[in-house]
């Protein structure tokens, strides 16, 4: 599986002129959001009535629902009638060479080793492609057509597939869950969408698809998978390289379905700009996760790596539905300078003998306040339903904040519910011991960060979990010293 | 190879080390005992450059060079390794990772080829056979969960991998069982020879008698009151070091 994974992200290194989006023509909409308005969205993406229909019951909810308060951020107010809620995806102005591209950047891009190639694809330089692109697209497409799985965006979904699109859109994360998943369901602009179909294994990792696209992921994406009966997939999102974005607002929504014996894992690398070093500009992300093992022994796995952003607002969770099934998340959130995060995950215990495993990891350095908030819920019916906490705090040095606020709602007293934190400090020993072993500082707090982490990165595939590593010591650099 | 002049160091507003002079020759070992709390550790971190540490007054020359002029991973890499009294806990960091991570930027130093993983391992099979640590402490975690005992032991193993010019041994021997403290001391010992040094802070004159010191110096209130030969740590066994109270000048 790795030779085939490894050939095709050769290919796609390569890959640069149309992913596999479909090209929309340059398209821009008034500002500002009305019914008018996801009307027109939904017009231009030519979707069916039911799907309007759902969009504009949205949009109707979210006008009686105001923003959350609740989180431990901090940012100004959100101006939703000064958005743009639909433009068709920019072309990035063609560069000549590397050369034009913003040192900052090239930096940051050799420090992750990712190679020219693929340097040249995320920053919109003209390559030369040696393999055409719709080939790349088709090989992969092929692969997993053979097998029955659907691998599309969601808009191609819409078209192509709409009795799956409609049985499971919404089952998850229904459009009137929060503030900012309503948002997103009324004027969502893309995403992907992923069917396994019975018994069926995805023999690779859809990563590669990601590091092409990731550019291309638009303010509001939606996302949709649905592992079939004894089906398994593995998920990657996201690139470790850094995204820059103009729309500081990103609401997305993913939803995960599982059914009888299916496993997904789910794997997030997110490193969206976090602002300046005086907290200046940045994404505010704020995202609706959440996974559902609809079927017996199901399996669904959050593993996220959050460096980037302002603000990030995030509780990947799982209803654990099916008896015998299992819900895990494994976090790692850094926040530097002014970056704050408020992140964590939700286990909805509702059939028996249903497991979760929660393992959290919050780094704040400089400035950067970092929240852990975790729900565990079990429900009457849950017998013998168990929960593993773990949420561990590091604080590099002593302007930096972490938080943790753990709930907890036990319905069953049949349940076993485990929960350990520890906050620590980078130590001035720890550092120093290092540096008598002829490190430097940095590589000391490296080393010591990627110990810490070390439970979640064990969850990441292998090439992904290399390139994380090295993703959080940039985010780190200069935190120390 | 190593120089002390007139070492004065203060911590946490605190004068420690009052005038340490002290000068080791290539190939030589020197002992420092004294009692609790008379500064012998401080002149171990000040050495290695604790940055907590500020010396005050003195000068100190290793190999020629200027040391307090350097970084503490300079010091390493130029070949002074301190094995800790309290060696510290990094949660998580796997062993091996990281003391192939600390020879390679010392190989690298020194203009040798770093080495890969294969040629590591094969080293460090071959150290860990003569200080009988089991495999498995590779894999664990730096010192963490390590038994007293365990970290005193794995400092000597890092020690005997990155192959140091000056090694620095505080209290090494406490917390050793008798048949643990013979196999430390026969690794200090094959490591022996007329380039490398060694300073051996120890309470205890068992110690010396696996690994015997040329010169013996005994540290009280954060001055060296006495020197001599290796009798010196036998008549302080005996006596204490209350016979010492009043410092022999000259
Ligand atoms: N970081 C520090 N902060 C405050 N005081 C310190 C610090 N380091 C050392 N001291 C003080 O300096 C003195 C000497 O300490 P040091 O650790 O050098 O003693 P020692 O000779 O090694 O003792 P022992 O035999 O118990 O190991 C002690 O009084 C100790 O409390
Ligand atoms: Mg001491």
């Amino acid at each position: 599986m790795s030779t085939s994974t490894e050939t095709i992200e050769q290919l796609a290194t390569r890959e640069y002129k149309h992913g596999f989006y479909t090209d929309i023509e340059q398209e821009v909409i008034p500002r500002g959001l009305s019914e008018e308005i996801v009307r027109l969205i939904s017009a231009k993406k030519q979707e069916p009535a039911w799907l309007l229909e759902w969009r504009l019951q949205a949009y109707r909810t979210w006008l009686t629902m105001k923003e959350p308060t609740w989180g431990n951020i901090k940012y100004g107010p959100i101006d939703y009638q000064n958005i743009i809620y639909y433009a068709a995806p920019k072309k990035k102005p063609a560069l000549q060479s590397l050369d034009e591209v913003d040192p900052e950047i090239r930096r940051t891009f050799e420090k992750l080793g990712i190679p020219l190639e693929e340097q040249k694809l995320l920053s919109g330089v003209a390559v030369d492609a040696v393999f055409d692109s719709v080939s790349v697209a088709t090989t992969f497409k092929e692969k997993l057509a053979e097998l029955g799985i659907i691998f599309c965006s969601f808009s191609e979904a819409v078209q192509n597939h709409p009795e799956l699109v409609r049985k499971y859109l919404g089952t998850v994360v229904p459009y009137s869950d929060n503030f900012f998943a309503t948002l997103n369901s009324a004027v969502f602009s893309d995403g992907s969408f992923a069917y396994i179909p019975k018994g069926v294994r995805c023999p690779m990792e859809l990563s590669t698809y990601f590091r092409i696209n990731a550019k291309e992921t638009g303010q509001f994406e939606r996302t949709l998978i649905v592992a079939d009966e004894g089906a398994y997939v593995s998920y990657l999102e996201g690139c470790t390289a850094p995204m820059r974005d103009e729309n500081q607002l990103h609401a997305a929504v993913v939803e995960l379905v599982a059914l009888d014996n299916a496993t997904i894992k789910y794997s997030t690398v997110q490193n969206w700009y976090p602002g300046d070093k005086d907290g200046k500009g940045g994404i505010y992300n704020f995202v609706t996760k959440r996974g559902k093992c609809a079927g017996v022994n199901s399996k669904i796995t959050w593993t996220q790596v959050e460096t980037g952003s302002a603000i990030t607002w995030k509780y990947p969770g799982c209803i654990l539905q099916g008896d015998n099934s299992i819900g895990e998340f494994y976090s790692v959130a850094t926040t530097n300078n002014w970056q704050q995060a408020d992140t964590g995950t939700k286990m909805i215990h509702l059939g028996k003998n249903t497991k979760s495993t929660i393992v959290s990891k919050g780094i704040s350095a400089g400035h950067g306040q970092n929240t852990y908030r975790g729900l565990v819920r079990i429900a009457k019916g849950a017998r013998s339903a168990h929960n593993y906490s773990q949420c561990d705090s590091l604080l590099i040095g002593d302007k930096c904040g972490a938080h943790t606020f753990p709930y907890l709602e036990i319905r069953n007293s049949s349940a076993t519910v485990e929960h350990e934190a520890s906050t620590s400090k980078i130590g001035e020993d720890q550092i120093f011991y290092c540096r008598q072993r002829g490190l430097s500082t940095e590589d000391a707090v490296n080393m010591i960060v990627s110990g810490f982490c070390k439970e979640v990165f064990r969850q990441l595939p292998m090439e992904f979990a290399v390139e994380a590593q090295k993703l959080l010591s940039v985010s780190l650099e200069g935190s120390v010293g | 190879m190593l120089k002390v002049r007139n070492l004065h160091a203060r911590v946490a507003g605190r004068e420690i080390l009052r005038g340490i002079d002290l000068s080791i020759q290539h190939g030589e070992v020197h002992a420092i005992m004294g009692p609790n709390g008379s500064g012998k550790s401080t002149l171990a971190r000040v050495l290695a450059g604790h940055p907590e540490y500020e010396v005050t007054e003195g000068e100190v020359l290793f190999e020629g060079e200027d040391l307090l002029d350097m970084d503490p991973e300079e010091r390493a890499r130029a070949g002074l390794f301190l094995a800790f009294q309290y060696p510290v806990e990094i949660p998580g960091l796997n062993n091996a990772y990281f003391l192939k991570a600390a020879l390679n930027t010392m190989r690298k130093h020194r203009g040798e080829e770093e080495l890969d993983a294969m040629e590591f391992m094969t080293l460090v099979r071959e150290r860990m056979k003569q200080l009988d640590i089991d495999e498995a402490f590779l894999n664990r975690p730096v010192n963490e969960g390590f038994s007293g005992g365990e970290k005193k032991r794995n400092e000597i193993f890092q020690m005997a991998v990155v192959e140091p010019k000056l090694g620095i041994l505080d209290e090494t021997d406490s917390g050793l069982d008798i048949d643990a403290l013979k196999i430390v001391a026969n690794g200090v010992n094959a490591m022996r020879s007329a380039e490398r040094t060694f300073l051996v802070v120890t309470h205890y004159q068992r110690l010396l008698n696996y690994i015997i010191p040329d010169v013996v110096h005994v540290l009280t209130d954060g001055r060296i009151v006495r020197s001599g030969g290796k009798e010196l740590a036998l008549e302080l066994e005996d006596k204490g070091y209350g016979w010492l109270e009043e410092p022999v000048r000259g």
